[in-house]
């Protein structure tokens, strides 16, 4: 494929590709468009290309469709089926979900080799018209269990403008690529880029190392790319910068230091660098391509591409039209505020009229893009026999913006094992439950923790 | 200086359940065997011990590649520190 020229935009992942406008004649579904109208259908395949695919493919037709990412631990999916009400999942060929885990919920094929539609050209490429949507994204939530964020794609590519505006005639050609799973908030973004201003993209794989992916991205001519900036750290940690060159390149989904921005600068002296602030709640709401941290405190009064942005008990609250409707589940909390704007949970700070983003209200962590609620860390740490209880917290880190720390009380009958003992034997409990960037990468051990007068924990920043 | 870092390699990477490959200077750090997560939990260890955080500097112009571009980071953080 090397110097080759692909006629139209495709979707590229790692061992295959599909062009976009074959969709207006062949279907990847075992199941006609037609049947699935107005149902919910769940997406849950391995890799990205397929979801790709069936979002191209239902969007129109589906009332719902729920977006899960590929490492979704699988017990989580009984309660998002009834809780989205679910008519079915799509998977790859040859894989399952596990027939226990979902039963009552029949399965849709999204298979590698398309067949032609019945109608060919009836649908097109895009189905939009029919129906308006809704898209369901994954965040995570206090207990583990993730939330479900209610978009359409009006209120998910609202500021994306159309291709006749995007593109002049003349313009070169757009390849877009992204570190992130296109199945999360900020990968869903590249990909409806990609997808609305008739653009390639080239999708990472989660078994793809750092300088293969930029190689690939690179042969497939890549313009623009986005990632988180741990994705970016590893990248200029990676020596493999070299084989792309983008015009763009956009950080999103973490705070964006300098240190990372002046690398970027360093290894990219031709492109734009844009740092952008975008949550699955609140959608988009800036970017920033001036170089520096944080951003000037006159955007505020701006509303950038009609985002409307306020700082309310230190913390950055959005309003507008890309903010997600509401959380799906009978006891879910408010998605907005009474006044309509999404809490961030962001906390900022003015300094020399700039905010820069100084962490999550509440404590949440941000490691390398991923949240980590203190809560369910907490949880694990407090079940094991030797404590009494603890308090889980970010650390500041220069790779992955943050890590995950805890003071732990011992439940110390003055007969605890040496600290290193107990060390192994906590992080043994929680790796056995845990992701590992939910794992304590530092146990510290108090005497005591701070309990306020109602009998919570004091945290830092709540 | 070395000594501290290689021995702070070894135990996150037993840690991590991870294999590290030999510790040479010409090593990629993405090719020895770590994850992001192990670097920075390795970078967080490094600060305990040795007061320093080098990436957190406005002198820091390249993202080290090799294992002698970590050490030597190091090193010119210390003696600036």
């Amino acid at each position: 494929m090397a110097g080759g020229k692909i006629p139209g935009a495709s979707l590229f992942a790692k061992d295959r590709s599909v062009a976009l406008s074959d969709l207006a004649r062949v279907t990847f579904l075992d199941t006609s468009r037609e049947t699935l109208q107005g149902q919910c259908i769940l997406l849950a395949t391995r890799d990205q290309l397929p979801s790709a695919l069936a979002l191209l493919e239902l969007d129109g037709h589906a009332r719902r469709i729920v977006v899960c990412p590929g490492d979704l631990p699988l017990q989580y999916l009984p309660e998002i089926v009834a809780t989205a009400q679910v008519d079915a999942i799509a998977i790859d060929s040859g894989a399952s979900v596990g027939p226990d885990t979902v039963s009552g919920v029949r399965t849709i094929t999204v298979h590698e080799q398309p067949r032609a539609l019945a109608q060919p050209g009836a649908e097109g490429a895009r189905a939009i018209g029919a129906i308006e949507t809704e898209w369901v994204l994954l965040t995570s939530g206090t207990t583990g269990a993730p939330k479900l964020v209610l978009h359409t794609l009006a209120s998910l590519a609202g500021h994306i403008p159309a291709p006749a505006v995007a593109s002049t005639p003349g313009d070169a050609p757009r390849t877009w690529s992204t570190f992130y799973d296109i199945r999360r908030y900020g990968g869903l973004q590249i990909f409806l880029r990609a997808v609305l201003g008739d653009s390639s993209l080239v999708l990472s794989d989660a078994h793809e190392s750092t300088p293969d992916f930029l190689a690939r991205a690179g042969q497939r001519g890549v313009t623009h790319i986005s990632g988180t900036p741990s994705h970016w750290r590893k990248a200029l940690m990676s020596g493999a910068t070299g084989r792309i060159s983008p015009v763009y390149v956009r950080l999103s989904g973490e705070i964006a230091d300098q240190p990372v921005l002046d690398g970027l600068r360093s290894a990219f002296a031709q492109a734009r660098i844009a740092h952008a602030f975008a949550s699955t709640e609140a959608g988009v709401a800036f970017d920033i391509d001036d170089g520096r941290a944080g951003f000037p405190a006159g955007l505020l009064d701006q509303s950038p591409g009609g985002a409307q942005l306020k700082v309310e008990d230190g913390t950055l609250r959005i309003r507008g039209a890309r903010n997600a409707s509401r959380y799906l589940g009978a006891q879910s909390a408010a998605l907005l505020s009474p006044d309509g704007y999404v809490d961030t949970g962001d906390m900022v700070e003015l300094r020399e009229g700039r905010y820069h983003f100084v962490g999550r209200k509440g404590g949440v962590i941000n490691v390398g893009g991923l949240k980590v609620f203190p809560e369910e860390v907490e949880a694990v740490i407090n079940a094991h026999p030797g404590v009494r209880m603890s308090l889980v917290k970010a650390r500041k880190n220069p790779i992955t913006g943050a890590v995950v720390v805890a003071d732990v009380v011992l439940a110390g009958d003055g007969d605890s094992p040496a600290p290193d003992v107990m060390t192994r034997s906590i992080v043994e409990s929680c790796r056995n439950v845990l992701a590992p960037h939910k794992v304590p990468a530092m146990i510290r051990y108090v005497a005591s923790l701070e309990v306020s007068a109602s009998g919570k924990l004091v945290r830092p920043g709540a | 200086m070395r000594s501290t870092i290689v021995a702070q390699f070894q135990r996150v990477a037993s840690e991590q359940n991870r294999k590290i490959a030999p510790l040479a200077d010409d090593l990629a750090l993405l090719d020895s065997g770590l994850d992001s997560l192990s670097f920075a939990i390795i970078v967080a260890e490094l600060e305990d011990t040795l007061g320093i955080d080098p990436f957190d500097t406005t002198e820091m112009v390249d993202f080290p590649v090799t294992f002698g571009d970590f050490v030597r980071l190091y090193e010119k953080s210390m003696r600036a520190g």
